[in-house]
């Protein structure tokens, strides 16, 4: 099962700035918080997420217990030709993550 | 006649004590709440560790988050940096502060020119009503910062259980 999901805009034209969506699965348990039995829930959250596009790093985040549950980044990103996108992230259990989607880049219109 | 004043007089004194208990039943949630949020940090203190002493302007930087914030859990904050992002004049970090949070450090985030506009969108947790930061590092060094005051009715480290 993916645990990431990555949302494009429907239709990419070459040299457009496009919005990317991208939401991972993860608890993101803050270590602050107790289970129902009381016991404290131990720290779990994303240490790191690279966001490359065709071989290329475009995002790094650094997230910590202050980024919420099922965390949601949308950035932006310039599109220059059809490529693909791969994540990964790692948390604080050493568990890694990874996930590929391809962007596809329409080629501009020149008249 | 005389029994009746008596019971109305001590029926007064039983309720004028229960009033006081119920008084000192609202202190004890006062204390309470104090202690969940923990110490108010100054912009200052939050930034000067990032930043040490590089220049460091209140501007170009905006903050979009709803003004009250039901739930700390999950408080949808976008960051929009005016910066051009060309090769020469670009942001590299975008860093997210909390006032209030134990971990004040709440995410950074590294952009580069490829990224074409330095605009951000998460969702991050807030332990109660306070200011956010977001500091974003250009490339030449110097640093641009943004704040908004978000008021949150629930704190996220309060036990959701």
């Amino acid at each position: 099962m993916n645990l990431a999901r990555i949302q494009f805009p429907e239709r990419i034209v070459a040299g457009d700035v496009v919005k990317v969506r991208l939401l991972v699965q993860h608890p993101m348990d803050t270590g602050y918080l107790q289970d129902l039995l009381g016991k404290l829930v131990p720290r779990n959250v994303i240490r790191l997420l690279i966001c490359k596009l065709g071989g290329r790093e475009v995002l790094r985040v650094e997230p910590s217990s202050g980024i919420a549950a099922n965390p949601l980044f949308e950035f932006f990103v310039r599109a220059s030709e059809t490529a693909e996108m791969h994540i990964t992230w790692m948390d604080d259990k050493g568990q890694r993550g990874e996930y590929k989607q391809t962007m596809v880049v329409l080629p501009s219109s020149t008249p | 006649m005389t029994h009746t004043t008596a019971s109305r007089r001590r029926w007064l004194q039983h309720s004028a004590s229960l009033g006081l208990a119920w008084a000192g039943l609202h202190a004890i949630p006062a204390s309470a709440q104090k202690m969940e949020s923990g110490k108010l940090l100054t912009l200052a203190e939050m930034m000067h560790p990032i930043t040490r002493g590089a220049k460091l302007l209140q501007q170009d930087v905006t903050l979009t988050a709803p003004m009250l914030a039901d739930n700390g859990s999950l408080v949808p904050l976008g960051v929009q940096v005016q910066s051009p992002m060309t090769e020469q004049d670009h942001v590299t970090h975008l860093y997210l502060l909390s006032q209030r949070n134990p971990v004040t450090r709440m995410a950074v985030f590294q952009l580069g020119p490829w990224n074409g506009r330095a605009d951000i969108n998460t969702r991050v947790r807030l332990a109660g009503t306070q200011v956010v930061v977001a500091l974003a590092r250009l490339s030449n060094g110097e640093f641009r910062y943004g704040q908004l005051d978000i008021i949150v009715t629930e704190s996220a480290c309060v036990d959701a259980s």
